[in-house]
């Protein structure tokens, strides 16, 4: 059946099955692949999406019932050419090992910084609870995320 | 004749003496770039950024003319595995000097065209310019011939001192890429026409499929095939989310014939197992008396890589079922050993099998990588003509993944009155640590062994020594008048075993430092000072007093109750980077490493930040396995599913690291993957002795633990 929904700020049409959980729909349907797959079960955060403002994890929620509701995914960031500042800090810090966790992370950590500018060093780590990095890069992830927030605030 | 036996009898460096063609590793392109083609894959440890300044450096060119080609066995050198911190020594010393003998070369061609003499020669990004006036590139002065022959030896490379590129801290090349949701992996690829294809896997690992009646799987949505061969279960569909469901719906239906009972999840079920025994290491007399006499026993659990992607490969099958040709993406470290267990398999010539290595997420050793690319070869020889994707689910990977061993280490010592360690002894017991493919006499790769006609495993075992495996950092570095290690090796596991970060060196170091830290409470010394005092050599001593300053370290500090601080150290594989490291835990409900300084000394660093963000992330993933991780199974399988049933550390809970490099630029380059597993581990239990007063000698240090062990 046809669905549709709004990612990215964009119109999409998705013919997925209503059960179809919003991930596949986004990497498979859209080609949006830098949302990740890694339980299925919203226990690790690879699949971190935002919806309606709040970081939402894709694998276990359908396409129905995010149907008519802003999608942002991490595509929808910035790119190479014109980062985000989460981006840059990112690479900045080189706050990545294998990268596999990033995009949730930095999913995670924009829909904090939409509404806390100046977050603490408590407000970061408990943002980012239900995201796990296996390679330990924790250190330069928090250190990555409170300097985008400073970079933010000076606009 | 002389001269050929001397060049045979010498060696070229790392793996270039394997893959002596200068034009399997770079080639120098009219465009103005230079393609490069390691056998080593990135693995998340940033191995291919280090090439890239080993390689510019020795051309004398920009890092961005640099191209970097997969891995393939197409084209690629065949450099084995990617794994035990070798790359920089395999990989990186064998570019090094084929860029430094394709310099001479193109700068010999220079001399020539520009009748100049060589000394009169500099480049400047591959720009050749004569002191006289005059000036020739290397894209100009390159032809295809020019690397068409043998490595030579007599090569200089670079001294250190010239370097400008190496040392350098330049930033990781995939990181853009993967911070802006860039297609990165083989997860991501999609190939034209790809399908989706999951795996059931039996309950346990010795059970085997009994019935199964098909027909209402292949009749679900999307479903384009059902394939079974005796154990071996699987399905291909259009979509992925189709594959799954049917997945589902199959391991819902078959039945299976349970396989024998697994023992009880205990390590020291080891002790009760037929081994093979080796005494490794005699020194002085080990029936040597001291005043005191000492022993304890520790253990560590079966640990799981759990790598945060569950497994994934594509393969494209071209031709028919029975005569085929196949085209396979997979993130396996050693896509050369595993084209020969695949080509066993298939019963087909290697030469029809070409693997292109892709990244997955980090592996930390043998994870399901190798197994997944079976899966998807045995799904996509089902459906020719079609690439098939198969992803393992969460599930399959805790469940399938071969683990770190479980291991137990019993160490006895005496200590003469004046407070020296006078003889010293290790006993270790151990599963093996090295199964990956590539083993001689049987296919290491799961699918296989559950065929209707199956392969046999290869004899399980380690890696020889001195890197050894299970007896990896078994042989201590301090400096014991008499000593004896022991290695008992039990071949045949409940569950699968293989690499994982460190291998034995994990659980011996453990041991060695916790009981150093046991035998320095006992004759009254301080922990730093009581090592130091037993040890010799120069980098290992600079690691420690190092890694204790940053921790402003008070001799004999103690802990009050709920704060303390521990330390450890290693060599790793006692030839390798030196680590030392002192953590600080706080115990309240739980243990919670709260810092840990560290010091390292990996000789040359290539890339000082890459070194030091693989010690801190080698640091906080051990500071998980010490004190939260452990599979678990019954005796029907394992039952460790989901993330649920194997917490990681979390953003929460994790440590502040500081890393101080030692960096000793005429010392050979060594790898950092590995090396701080075991010191982490150990000064973790030290720091909860301090604390608490109580030892632990089990992993992981859980709140029961500690609780059980304050109650005794």
């Amino acid at each position: 059946m046809a669905l549709t929904l709004q990612v990215n700020g964009q119109t999409r049409e998705v013919q997925a099955d209503a059960e179809t959980p919003l991930l596949y729909a986004l990497r498979n349907d859209l080609g949006l692949v830098g949302t990740r797959y890694g339980c299925g079960l919203g226990q690790c955060g690879a699949c971190t999406v935002i919806i309606d403002g709040k970081p939402v994890q894709s694998c276990d929620i359908t396409v129905a019932a995010v149907a008519g509701k802003k999608i942002i995914t991490v595509e929808a960031l910035g790119t190479v050419q014109a980062l985000h500042p989460l981006q840059r800090a990112f690479i900045a810090e080189q706050a990545a090992q294998c990268g596999y966790c990033a995009s949730g992370i930095l999913m995670a950590a924009k829909a904090l910084l939409d509404v806390n500018p100046d977050p603490s060093d408590a407000d970061i780590r408990n943002a980012l609870d239900g995201n796990l990095c296996r390679c330990g890069t924790h250190g330069r992830v928090l250190r990555a995320i409170k300097s985008a927030a400073a970079e933010m605030r000076r606009g | 004749m002389a001269q050929a036996q001397d060049a045979a009898a010498r060696k070229l460096p790392g793996s270039l003496d394997t893959n002596r063609r200068l034009d399997r590793w770079l080639r120098i392109n009219a465009d103005g770039t230079v393609t490069v083609t390691p056998g080593k894959v990135e693995i998340g440890q940033g191995i291919l950024t280090a090439l890239v300044q080993m390689v510019a450096e020795e051309l004398d060119i920009a890092v961005s003319r640099i191209r970097l080609v997969p891995a393939t066995t197409a084209i690629s050198p065949d450099e084995g595995i990617t794994s035990g911190s070798r790359s920089i020594q395999e990989s990186g010393l064998a570019l090094r000097h084929a860029a430094a003998e394709a310099r001479d070369l193109l700068l010999a061609r220079a001399a020539q065209r520009l009748g100049v003499t060589l000394e009169s020669l500099t480049v400047a990004d591959g720009v050749v310019s004569a002191r006289g006036g005059g000036s020739a590139t290397y894209w100009e002065l390159a032809s295809p011939d020019l690397l068409a022959r043998d490595a030579s030896f007599d090569v200089m490379s670079k001294l250190p001192a010239e370097h400008v590129v190496v040392g350098t801290s330049l930033a990781r090349v995939d990181i853009p890429g993967k911070v802006t949701g860039q297609p990165s992996y083989v997860q991501d690829m999609v190939l034209p026409g790809m399908l989706h294809g999951r795996i059931t896997r039996p309950p346990g690992p010795q059970a085997q499929l009994q019935r199964l009646d098909a027909q209402e799987v292949e009749q679900m949505p999307g479903v384009v095939a059902v394939v079974r061969d005796g154990s071996f279960l699987g399905v291909v569909a259009a979509r992925e989310e189709q594959a799954i469901r049917a997945e589902r719906r199959l391991a819902r239906i078959a039945q299976w014939t349970p396989g024998p009972d697994l023992p009880a999840n205990d390590p020291r079920h080891l002790r009760t197992l037929a081994a093979e025994t080796e005494v490794i290491s005699e020194k002085g007399d080990p029936a040597t008396a001291g005043a005191r006499q000492f022993g304890a026993e520790y253990t560590k659990p079966y640990l799981a890589h759990a790598s945060l992607a569950p497994s994934c490969a594509i393969a494209h099958w071209e031709g028919s079922k029975d005569r085929g040709k196949v085209r396979i993406w997979t993130h396996s470290q050693g896509i050369f050993p595993l084209r020969g267990d695949i080509a066993q398999v298939l019963d087909m010539p290697e030469a029809d099998i070409v693997i292109t290595h892709a990244e997955g997420a980090g592996c930390y050793g043998h994870n399901a990588a190798d197994d997944v690319t079976l899966d998807a070869v045995l799904l996509a020889r089902a459906v020719p003509g079609k690439p098939v994707r198969v992803q393992w689910m969460r599930e399959d990977e805790f469940a399938w993944e071969p683990f770190s061993s479980p291991m137990v280490i019993r160490l006895s010592a005496a200590l003469d009155d004046r407070g020296h360690i006078v003889n010293w002894g290790h006993e270790l017991w151990s599963h093996a640590h090295s199964t990956r493919p590539g083993g001689r006499g049987g296919v290491n790769l799961l699918a296989a062994w559950h065929l209707e006609k199956p392969l046999p495993a290869a004899k399980p075992g380690n890696p020889p020594l001195p890197g050894g495996g299970s007896h990896r950092n078994a042989i201590p570095l301090y400096d014991f008048p008499n000593q004896k290690v022991t290695n008992h090796l039990i071949r045949q596991s409940p569950l699968r075993t293989s690499a994982m970060r460190a291998l034995g060196g994990h659980a011996n170091a453990f041991a060695i430092e916790c009981f150093m830290d046991e035998l320095a409470a006992a004759a009254g010394a301080d922990p730093v000072e009581f090592r130091l005092r037993h040890l010799k050599d120069a980098r290992a001593r600079a690691v420690i007093e190092k890694a204790a300053g940053m921790a402003k370290w008070q001799p004999g500090e103690k802990g009050n109750g709920e704060r303390g601080r521990g330390v450890g150290f290693a060599r790793y594989k006692n030839l390798a980077a030196y680590f030392a490291v002192i953590a600080e835990v706080n115990i309240a409900e739980d243990v919670r490493v709260t810092r840990m300084w560290a010091a390292v000394d990996v000789g040359q660093a290539i890339n000082p930040d890459g070194v030091i963000n693989q010690i801190e992330g080698g640091m906080i993933q051990t500071v998980s396995w010490t004190l939260k991780e452990r599979v678990d199974f019954d005796r029907h399988g394992v039952t460790t599913r989901t993330w649920d049933d194997y917490p990681i550390l979390s953003f929460v809970e994790a440590p502040e690291v500081e890393v101080a490099l030692i960096n000793r630029p005429d010392a050979p380059p060594v790898g950092a993957g590995e090396g701080t597993q075991g010191p982490v581990s150990a000064a973790i239990g030290n720091a909860i002795y301090n604390a608490l007063g109580a030892r632990l000698r089990d992993m992981p240090f859980t709140r029961d633990r500690i609780v059980a062990a304050l109650s005794t």
